[in-house]
């Protein structure tokens, strides 16, 4: 065999992103199990891990584990470019935009609930105006939105505790 | 020991229980602005596909239209609106009762007389498949 001429560095930070995203894709493939009543809602578990590595490792590394995240996990679900990936990604991006706006609160009133609420209204706004403008080009998807606002918050309180209590658990900065 | 709840809820700072705040009350104010919808506030009476006339659901009142059979007359109510009486043979938009949610129509077909519920924002008026 020939030796590869290209020697790809592998850097801490890889090792960590890939580790990271691993588990963020282990919890969002295990969710795609769970029935929900509606489509669209689910609880988001992944976003424990964006949480985390938002709060350890900076906002840099948090797109990079969301982003492989959401492609890994629709190519594993086989549903890579279909609707809802693109819904997945609008969902994700909108929220990583919000999560790099709300990481400058100030950190003694805001804990990773806050950011965890705000970013899953980041995500289903984003849904929301693909939906909108792609797939349901008619006001009716607007209908649910107090459905999705609740599910948010519910599920954003939720994955943010969980967040916080793992943080204090898992050893510093690894 | 502390229960395992109280711990949980100590991870809550000042500014969370704001946010959380702050998006329930979305909820809610979304779910009171987008849920309006079928909430019926005018009562339509046509004769032959004219409007005879068109009055608010918010008092009693009663509405009659001289047809080809003879009068039919319309009940308003607040917030819901019938068709008292009909000379027609088979009675189904008599039989229909109260008709509370926007776009409701009862039809009095042989004396060409219906009954329609708008709400403030135009619904469908033709849904086929």
């Amino acid at each position: 065999m020939t030796p590869s001429t290209t020697e790809l560095a592998v850097t801490p930070a890889d090792h960590r992103v890939a580790r990271y995203a691993a588990a963020a894709i282990v919890l969002s493939v295990a969710e795609a199990a769970i029935p929900m009543p509606l489509p669209g809602v689910k609880p988001g578990l992944g976003n424990i891990i964006t949480l985390v590595v938002l709060a350890r490792w900076g906002w840099r590394e948090a797109v990079w584990v969301v982003l492989l995240r959401v492609f890994a996990t629709s190519l594993l679900l086989g549903q890579f470019l279909a609707p809802g990936f693109f819904l997945s990604l609008s969902g994700a991006l909108v929220s990583l935009v919000v999560l790099g706006l709300a990481t400058h609160l100030p950190r003694r009133f805001f804990g990773p609930v806050s950011l965890s609420v705000l970013a899953a209204f980041g995500h289903f706004a984003g849904q929301l105006l693909v939906a909108r403008l792609w797939l349901v080009p008619h006001q009716g998807v607007f209908y649910l939105v107090p459905v999705f606002a609740l599910a948010a918050v519910v599920f954003g309180t939720v994955n943010g505790l969980v967040a916080a209590r793992l943080m204090r658990a898992l050893p510093a900065r690894r | 020991m502390k229960p395992a709840w109280r711990e949980w809820l100590a991870e809550l700072r000042p500014g969370d229980a704001l946010v959380i705040v702050g998006g329930l009350a979305f909820a809610v104010f979304a779910a009171t602005r987008l849920w309006q919808g079928g909430v019926a506030r005018w009562a339509e009476v046509r004769l032959a596909g004219a409007v005879v006339a068109r009055v608010p659901l918010d008092r009693a009142t009663r509405i009659a239209a001289d047809g080809p059979l003879g009068q039919t007359l319309v009940e308003v109510a607040p917030g819901r609106a019938r068709v008292l009486s009909d000379p027609g043979p088979r009675q189904y938009c008599v039989q229909q009762g109260w008709l509370n949610r926007a776009g409701a129509v009862a039809i009095c077909a042989p004396n060409q007389v219906s009954l329609r519920l708008l709400g403030d924002a135009p619904d469908y008026d033709t849904l086929n498949y």
